[in-house]
C-alpha cells in the first residue's frame, strides 16, 4: 500500500495537508474520516434494473464480476408508484425504466444466487419503500440471512417527491409517518441498514441550482429528524444511519463547495439544534451520482468526459459512494457496454490519478474555501425561510412549502432560467449550442426493452395470484388497514406479514390509500 | 383548427344546433368563436340567445392558493354525480408581455373531468373585444347547450377585466387560513360581493379564526350581503378531502331558491344584461374613437388647441359619423 | 392557411406514471412566452382525460411528454384515440425518442417529435408548423 502514497515521481505524501480542523474533525468540512480514501475507497455503486427480475439479476451478477462492490436497484415506474404490472396505467411502462416487482416472488428472483449477507444493496424507491424493504428482508431470511446482517440503503425520501420527482402516492403527513416507521424499525432491528437516503439528486435533476439542491435536501433531512424525535426516538439512535444522495453537476468548484458545505451545516445543526452528542450523528455521509440532465443526446461520446469530471468533483468533495452515468443515457437505458465504461471511469480516478492519496486535497484553496462559505450562507437563508413559515419547525416549514407550491416554483424558475441561458447562447453546452459538427447519434447501440417483458411479467403476476392463499391475503390486508388507522402503531410488522402472504405491492398500496388518501399536487408551472 | 379556419354564418347555426343536441366539440368551437369576438361572436350570440336563461350561473372567486380549483372540482363532481350537467369556465390571466398564458386549472379538475363535467379554460387577454364580452358570451353558449349550473372560476375581483359579480347569479368567495384570509378579503373588496363564503382548508390551524373574523366583519359591515337583509352564510370545507362540499352544494341551491322567490334573480340578470350592453358600447365607441384618432393628423404646432379641445372636436366628428 | 393572429391553444400532458415534468414545465413556459395559450394538464393523465381536454378546449395541438421509453405504445395510442373521437388535432411527442423509432411514430400519425433539450426556436416553430402556421413569427 505504501507505494500508492507517493506521487508518480516518487515524492512521498502525507495523508493530509493544511491546518485544522482536519478531516475527521468537527465540523467535518474536510471530510468525515481522517485519512479518507487511503483507508477505504468509495463504494462503486452502479444503478441497474430493467425488464423482469431475472433480467436484472443477470446484470447484477455481471456488475459484481466486474468489480462493483454494491448493488443499486432501479425499479420500474409502476413499482415506484406502488401499482401492479397489470394496472391499466402500467401499460407501456412495465420493466422499461427499471425492474418490475409485484410480489415477494419477484424480489426472490431479483437476488437469486447473490449472497445478501455479503453485499450492500441500495434500493431506489420511495412511496412504497416500506413494502419493498419488507420484501427484501423476507427474501434474505428465507435464504438464511438474518435481518440484522443486512447492509444497504433504502431511498425512502418522500419529501423530495412532492418537491421534485413527483412519485408520491399518499399525502405528505401519512407518508412521513411511513418513513418514520421504517426509521424506528431499522433502528431497533437492522443496525447495518440506512433507512433513508435524503436525496438532492432529483431536486437538481428537476432543474434546481446547487444551492437549492443543498438547502432543500438538508431541510428534508432536518424534517425527518424532527419527525423521528417526535415519534419518541433519541436523535443519536437513528441519525448515524441517515445518509444523503447528491448530484454532481458540471460546475466543478461549486459542486465541491456544495459537498463541503453540506457536511459542515449538518454537523452544526445536529449538534446545536437537535442536541446530538454521538459523533457519528454529526457526520454527513453521502452517495453521489453524476448529473443525468447534463448528458446530451448530441455526440453522446462526449458524455464520457462530462461524467469523468463530475465524478472527480464528487471524489474531491469526499463522497462515500459513487454512481457514474453511462454516456448513452440521454438516448435510452444504459447498455451493458456503456455501463462498463462508466464504471471504468471511476476505477481510473481511484487507481490511476492519485487523488485518493491525500484527504481533501483542495482544502485551503482560497477559492474553494470561499465558495464553500458562500454556498453555506445561501443555504442558511433557505432554512431561515422554512423555519419562519413553519413557525419554528423545519418539518412544518417543509409541509407548508410543499402545500403552497413554494419548492416547485423555485425549482421551475431555476430550470427555466437555465434553459433560457442555453437558448440565448449565454451558456455553452458542447455539441448542443456550440461545436455541433459531427452531431449524429445513430451509431450508438441502444438497449431496448420489448413488449414481451410486460406480457411475461403480467403472466407471472397472474400465476402468483392464482396460486396463493387468498384468505391469507385478505387477512393480511385487514391487518395493514387496522395498523394504518392507528398512528402510534409501527406498520412494518403488518407489511412483512402481508408480503409473506404474497400480497402484491399494488394491493397493499390500495389498502393504505383507503386510510391515508391520495395526493394531488398543487400545480406550479 | 382554432386559429386558422374562418367559420361562416351557416356554420355558426349548424354548430349551435349541434351544441344544443350535446355535441361537445361544437360547444367548444362556439366558445372559440366567442373568444375571438367580432362579427362571428355576434352571430353566436344571436344563435344561442333564445335558448338561454335556464342555467344557474355561479361565480367562485378568492385569492390564489385559497383552493378555488379544488372546490370547483369537488362541487361540480358532486353535482354531476347527482345527475346535473355542470360546466366550468376557468379564467386565468394572460401574460401582459406576450399575450400567452398557462391555463393550469384542469390539473386539479381530474375528478370533474372524469365524471363528464365540461371544463373550458379561458385566458384574460388576446380576445378581440376583451373578456367583459367573452365571459357573458361563453356563459350563453354553455347555457344554450344545456349545462346547468355554469360555474365561473376567476382569480378575483379587480384582478381581471370582468367583475365576477357582473356575470354570476350567485357569488362564492373562498378564503383560507394564510391564503387570502378574511382581512385580506375585506381589503380586496370581496366582502361586499359575496353571497356565500367558504372557509377552505378547515383542517388547518387558524381556520376557525378566519371564520370568526368573517363573522365579525359581517357584523360590522353596512353592506350585509348582496340580497337585501340576507347575511351570507359561511361554509367550512376541506376541499381536498371533499369535506363540507355537500353543505356547500346545499347552500348554493338555497341561494338560488332565495333569489327566485322574489324579483332578485330577474333584477340581477337585468343588471347583467345592462353590464353587457355597456361592455359592447364601450367596445364600439372605443373602436370608433381609435379609427377617428388614426385618421386625424394631430398638428403639434397648433398650440392654441388644448388636448381637451381636440378631443371635443373629434367627439363631435365621431357623433356625426355614428349617427350619420 | 390563414394566420388569424389569435393565440395557438395547445394541451400539454404526461401520460401514465412518469413524474419527470421538468421538460413539460419548461416547454409550457417557452410556449407561453411565444404568445400561445397552454392548457396544462400535468402529470398522470389518461388517454381519456387528454381527449376530453382537447375537445373541450378546442385545442389546435396536443403535446405529450414521455421519458420512459413507452413512446411506441403510448404515442400511437393517443393518435388512435383522437381519431376515434373525431378530433383532427396534431400530436407532438417530447422526450427521449431514439432516431430509429421516428419512422414508426410517423407511420402511426405522430406529427412531430421533440428531443430533450430542444431549443426554444425549434419547440415554437414545430408547434406553429403542426398547427398549420408555417414560417417565423
Amino acid at each position: 500500500m505504501d507505494d500508492s502514497h507517493s506521487t508518480l515521481s516518487g515524492i512521498p505524501l502525507l495523508p493530509v495537508y493544511g491546518e485544522g480542523p482536519l478531516p475527521g474533525e468537527y465540523p467535518y468540512t474536510r471530510g468525515v474520516h481522517a485519512d479518507m480514501y487511503r483507508s477505504r475507497l468509495w463504494t462503486m455503486r452502479m444503478f441497474a434494473g430493467f425488464g423482469t427480475a431475472t433480467d436484472t439479476n443477470g446484470r447484477f451478477k455481471e456488475l459484481l464480476r466486474s468489480g462493483s462492490t454494491g448493488l443499486s436497484t432501479a425499479f420500474d415506474m409502476p413499482t415506484l408508484m406502488g401499482r401492479d404490472s397489470d394496472h391499466p396505467w402500467s401499460l407501456g411502462e412495465v420493466g422499461r425504466a427499471g425492474v418490475a416487482v409485484d410480489t415477494v416472488e419477484d424480489m426472490a428472483d431479483l437476488f437469486s444466487d447473490i449472497d445478501l449477507g455479503g453485499v450492500s444493496t441500495s434500493m431506489t424507491i420511495n412511496g412504497p419503500a416500506a413494502i419493498l424493504l419488507a420484501m427484501y428482508m423476507v427474501v434474505a431470511e428465507q435464504g438464511g440471512v438474518d435481518r440484522s446482517r443486512l447492509a444497504g440503503t433504502l431511498q425512502n425520501d418522500i419529501l423530495k417527491e412532492y418537491q421534485a420527482q413527483k412519485e408520491y402516492i399518499f399525502p405528505p403527513r401519512p407518508s412521513v409517518r411511513l418513513v418514520t416507521d421504517v426509521i424506528r424499525f431499522t433502528a431497533a432491528e437492522m443496525p447495518r441498514w440506512n433507512p433513508v437516503s435524503v436525496s438532492g439528486y432529483h431536486i437538481r435533476e428537476a432543474g434546481s441550482t446547487a444551492v437549492q439542491e443543498l438547502a432543500f435536501t438538508l431541510a428534508n433531512g432536518f424534517a425527518y429528524i424532527e419527525s423521528a424525535v417526535a415519534a419518541g426516538l433519541n436523535v443519536d439512535a437513528f441519525a448515524p444511519r441517515l445518509s444523503f444522495f447528491f448530484n454532481s453537476h458540471v460546475d466543478f468548484f461549486e459542486e465541491i463547495g456544495k459537498f463541503r458545505a453540506a457536511r459542515r451545516i449538518w454537523a452544526r445543526w445536529l449538534r446545536d439544534r437537535y442536541g446530538a452528542v454521538d459523533e457519528r450523528s454529526l457526520k454527513l455521509r453521502f452517495h453521489t451520482q453524476t448529473a443525468g440532465v447534463s448528458l446530451t443526446a448530441q455526440q453522446p461520446d462526449t458524455n464520457i468526459a462530462r461524467v469523468a469530471l463530475q465524478a472527480l468533483a464528487g471524489v474531491l468533495g469526499g463522497t462515500q459512494s459513487l454512481h457514474t452515468d453511462s454516456h448513452d443515457e440521454a438516448l435510452a437505458l444504459p447498455s451493458e457496454e456503456a455501463a462498463r465504461t462508466a464504471l471504468r471511469t471511476q476505477q481510473v480516478i481511484a487507481h490511476e490519478t492519485g487523488v485518493t492519496a491525500v484527504a481533501d486535497p483542495l482544502g485551503g484553496s482560497a477559492y474553494v474555501e470561499w465558495i464553500t462559505d458562500e454556498v453555506e450562507r445561501r443555504a442558511e437563508e433557505v432554512f431561515s425561510h422554512l423555519d419562519e413559515i413553519g413557525g419554528g419547525s423545519i418539518l412544518e416549514g417543509v409541509y407548508e412549502g410543499i402545500q403552497s407550491g413554494w419548492f416547485m416554483g423555485e425549482i421551475a424558475e431555476s430550470a427555466y432560467r437555465f434553459e433560457r441561458e442555453v437558448n440565448s447562447g449565454e451558456r455553452i453546452m458542447v455539441g448542443v449550442n456550440a461545436f455541433t459538427e459531427g452531431n449524429d447519434s445513430s451509431g450508438t447501440e441502444l438497449l431496448r426493452v420489448s413488449q414481451e417483458t410486460e406480457d411475461d411479467q403480467c403472466a407471472r403476476l397472474a400465476t402468483v395470484r392464482s396460486e396463493r392463499d387468498s384468505e391469507a391475503v385478505a387477512g393480511s390486508l385487514g391487518r395493514v388497514v387496522a395498523d394504518a388507522t392507528d398512528p402510534d402503531v409501527n406498520l412494518m410488522p403488518s407489511l412483512i406479514a402481508a408480503v409473506e402472504a404474497r400480497t402484491t405491492v399494488g394491493e397493499i398500496v390500495e389498502a393504505l390509500e383507503g386510510v391515508f388518501g391520495s395526493y394531488v399536487e398543487t400545480a406550479v408551472v | 383548427m382554432g386559429p386558422t379556419e374562418p367559420a361562416s354564418l351557416p356554420v355558426v347555426a349548424q354548430l349551435a344546433e349541434a351544441s344544443r343536441l350535446g355535441d361537445r366539440s361544437a360547444t367548444a368551437r362556439l366558445l372559440s368563436l366567442v373568444e375571438r369576438g367580432g362579427d362571428l361572436a355576434d352571430e353566436v350570440a344571436s344563435a344561442t340567445h333564445s335558448h338561454t336563461g335556464e342555467a344557474h350561473v355561479v361565480g367562485i372567486t378568492g385569492a390564489p392558493g385559497s383552493g378555488k380549483s379544488t372546490i370547483t372540482n369537488s362541487l361540480t363532481t358532486l353535482l354531476a354525480e347527482a345527475g346535473k350537467r355542470p360546466a366550468v369556465l376557468a379564467v386565468d390571466p394572460s401574460s401582459p408581455l406576450t399575450g400567452g398564458a398557462i391555463l393550469g386549472d384542469r390539473v386539479r379538475m381530474n375528478d370533474a373531468s372524469g365524471v363528464g363535467v365540461f371544463i373550458r379554460s379561458m385566458a384574460t387577454r388576446g380576445h378581440a373585444g376583451g373578456l367583459a364580452l367573452a365571459v357573458p358570451g361563453a356563459i350563453r353558449v354553455l347555457d344554450a347547450a344545456g349545462f346547468n349550473p355554469v360555474v365561473i372560476e376567476t382569480v378575483g375581483v379587480g384582478q381581471v377585466e370582468v367583475d365576477i359579480t357582473d356575470a354570476a347569479d350567485t357569488t362564492i368567495v373562498v378564503v383560507a387560513p394564510g391564503w387570502g384570509d378574511a382581512v385580506q378579503a375585506n381589503k380586496a373588496g370581496l366582502l361586499e360581493v359575496a353571497d356565500l363564503f367558504v372557509v377552505n382548508k378547515a383542517d388547518r390551524p387558524g381556520a376557525t379564526d378566519v371564520s370568526r373574523d368573517l363573522e365579525l366583519m359581517l357584523d360590522l359591515s353596512t353592506v350585509p350581503g348582496r340580497v337585501g337583509t340576507e347575511r351570507p352564510s359561511i361554509t367550512m370545507t376541506t376541499a381536498t378531502e371533499g369535506e363540507g362540499i355537500g353543505e356547500l352544494a346545499t347552500a348554493v341551491a338555497g341561494h338560488l331558491e332565495l333569489l327566485s322567490q322574489g324579483v332578485e334573480l330577474d333584477r340581477r340578470r337585468e343588471t347583467r344584461r345592462i353590464a353587457e350592453v355597456r361592455a359592447h358600447l364601450d367596445y364600439l365607441l372605443g373602436g370608433a374613437a381609435e379609427e377617428v384618432l388614426a385618421t386625424e393628423r394631430l398638428e403639434p404646432v397648433q398650440a392654441f388647441e388644448s388636448p381637451m379641445m381636440v378631443a371635443r372636436r373629434l367627439a363631435r366628428r365621431l357623433a356625426g359619423q355614428l349617427l350619420g | 392557411m390563414v394566420d388569424t393572429g389569435l393565440p395557438i391553444r395547445i394541451v400539454l400532458a404526461k401520460l401514465g406514471f412518469d413524474g419527470h415534468d421538468r421538460g413539460l414545465k419548461v416547454v409550457a413556459r417557452m410556449l407561453r412566452d411565444a404568445g400561445m395559450e397552454v392548457v396544462y394538464l400535468g402529470l398522470r393523465q389518461t388517454t381519456d382525460s387528454v381527449i376530453k381536454a382537447v375537445e373541450q378546449e378546442d385545442a389546435d395541438v396536443v403535446g405529450i411528454s414521455m421519458h420512459n421509453a413507452g413512446h411506441l405504445t403510448l404515442g400511437p395510442m393517443i393518435v388512435a384515440a383522437l381519431d376515434e373521437a373525431g378530433l383532427d388535432v396534431p400530436v407532438v411527442i417530447g422526450g427521449i425518442v431514439p432516431d430509429v423509432d421516428l419512422p414508426d411514430l410517423e407511420a402511426a400519425g405522430v406529427a412531430a417529435v421533440l428531443g430533450p433539450g430542444a431549443p426554444v426556436d425549434e419547440v415554437v416553430s414545430t408547434v406553429r408548423a403542426v398547427a398549420g402556421l408555417d414560417g417565423p413569427n
